[in-house]
């Protein structure tokens, strides 16, 4: 499995969990195709920073398999004091929403006011807002 | 909280970050642990504070020529992940050599730093075994010795962490949990490389037969060590053979590796020059290593950073 190889059908991916990439050969990404480190497949990396929070996408590393994806992430990923859990998930395996959907996908909940509670006075103690 | 309450309340840097410091602020990568917070830093009078001195370097000077010669890797290790991997590695152990030279200062009466210990001695004065001062070779060479390296050092954090010296006690029950990551590090790729290609297997098994004859000297024990195994404050590293074989032999098994044969191994005792370390006898290969380690520091003493 080489990134690359085999682009998914519309043409995107979401390599490097900077949002939808385009895998089409006539867009120049400055990404080097002969370099070795692009044989290894792509992993995006997820840290739980605390019990009860969520997993955070966190950035993406280059590995052979799933167990040296999780070593690779906690030396990469990790720095003090994060352990709590890891997740690495195959970048290949990740579905994106295309930038030209942008508009339909996302622009009509932005009117509707409602859908957050931001009315609410948050105090001062309540943690990770 | 304003910043200069903060810098009231927290004099030190390591203070700011402290751990329960305001710690729900962070979801990620918050608190920081003194290793030797709460422990008791005199050294316990019933303890010979000349061979505790001298086994601190012992200890100390392995984690801190290791650490240089994992430091070189850095900007060059066949992937960026190994690359932050290899210098989080080194980075361990130069937090390992830093706590042991210090105490090896408070031990010995001279009060010491440990940049003192670091930068000022000559190569006739370091106390590391062999196995950490050789050169690097290619990456199987380097994770050979990572290999045989970190099996050896957990045997003997693991003894150590009751020690009756509580210092010596904190450091070794802090270096567990990191030189178990070292190890399984080195483990893993061990089983990559010999169980990989033709080409990856001869590099993994030059590297194996390139390393073993320094794995006697691991397991001599020095008098210095068999004093303080029998104070309970050392430990006897012929005492950790046992467990080095088990677990290098389950590795080299799984990596379809042979152990090199044993002769190789008891060379080094007729071998002055690769033997002896414990006792300030080293290679060329460490000269050259200070040379670049204490470059900076010897040319300007008064340096400070």
């Amino acid at each position: 499995m080489s990134e690359g190889s085999s682009p998914p059908a519309d043409g995107f991916t979401a390599e490097g969990g900077h949002g939808a990439v385009p895998t089409d050969a006539s867009v120049p990404t400055g990404s080097d195709t002969r370099s070795p480190r692009n044989s290894w497949p792509l992993w995006e990396v997820f840290v739980r920073g605390k019990r009860g929070l969520n997993h955070v996408h966190v950035g993406s590393l280059h590995a052979a398999d799933a167990e040296m994806a999780l070593g690779n992430a906690r030396d990469v990923y990790t720095r003090r004091n994060e352990g709590v859990s890891v997740w690495v998930v195959p970048a290949a395996a990740i579905t994106a929403s295309s930038p030209d959907e942008k508009d339909a996908f996302f622009a009509p909940s932005g009117d509707k006011v409602y859908r957050h509670p931001t009315f609410y006075e948050i105090p001062d103690n309540v943690p990770h807002m | 909280m304003g910043h200069s309450d903060h810098l009231d309340d927290y004099g030190d840097a390591y203070g700011a970050i402290a751990e329960d410091n305001d710690a729900q602020r962070w979801a990620f990568g918050s608190g920081f642990d003194d290793p030797l917070a709460g422990v008791d830093t005199s050294v316990p009078s019933e303890v010979d504070g000349t061979d505790l001195a001298a086994y601190c370097l012992m200890l100390g000077d392995d984690a801190l020529i290791l650490s240089h010669r994992l430091q070189e890797w850095v900007s060059r290790a066949p992937e960026l992940e190994d690359d932050v991997a290899i210098a989080n590695i080194a980075l361990d152990l130069l937090g390992q050599a830093r706590l042991l030279l210090a105490r090896a200062g408070k031990a010995d009466g001279t009060e010491r730093e440990e940049d003192t210990y670091a930068y000022l001695r000559p190569a006739s004065e370091f106390r590391n075994v062999a196995l950490v001062e050789l050169e690097n070779g290619d990456f199987a060479h380097s994770l050979a010795r990572l290999l045989v390296f970190s099996t050896f050092r957990l045997a003997l954090l693991d003894q150590l962490r009751t020690s009756r010296d509580p210092v010596l006690a904190a450091i070794a029950a802090k270096g567990v949990k990191e030189v178990t990551y070292h190890r399984d590090y080195a483990a893993r790729w061990m089983l990559r490389l010999g169980d990989g290609t033709p080409e990856s297997h001869q590099r993994a098994a030059d590297g194996m037969a390139a390393v073993w004859p320094c794995v006697g000297e691991l397991f001599t024990p020095h008098e210095i060590e068999l004093r303080l195994a029998t104070a309970g404050v050392g430990v006897d590293p012929s005492t950790l053979r046992a467990e080095f074989d088990a677990v290098v032999a389950q590795v080299l098994s799984a990596a379809t590796l042979q152990r090199p044969p044993e002769s190789a191994s008891s060379a080094t005792d007729g071998d002055t020059d690769a033997a002896g370390g414990r006792d300030g006898r080293h290679t060329e290969a460490l000269t050259g290593l200070l040379q670049e380690m204490q470059g900076l520091a010897r040319a300007h003493p008064e340096a400070t950073w």
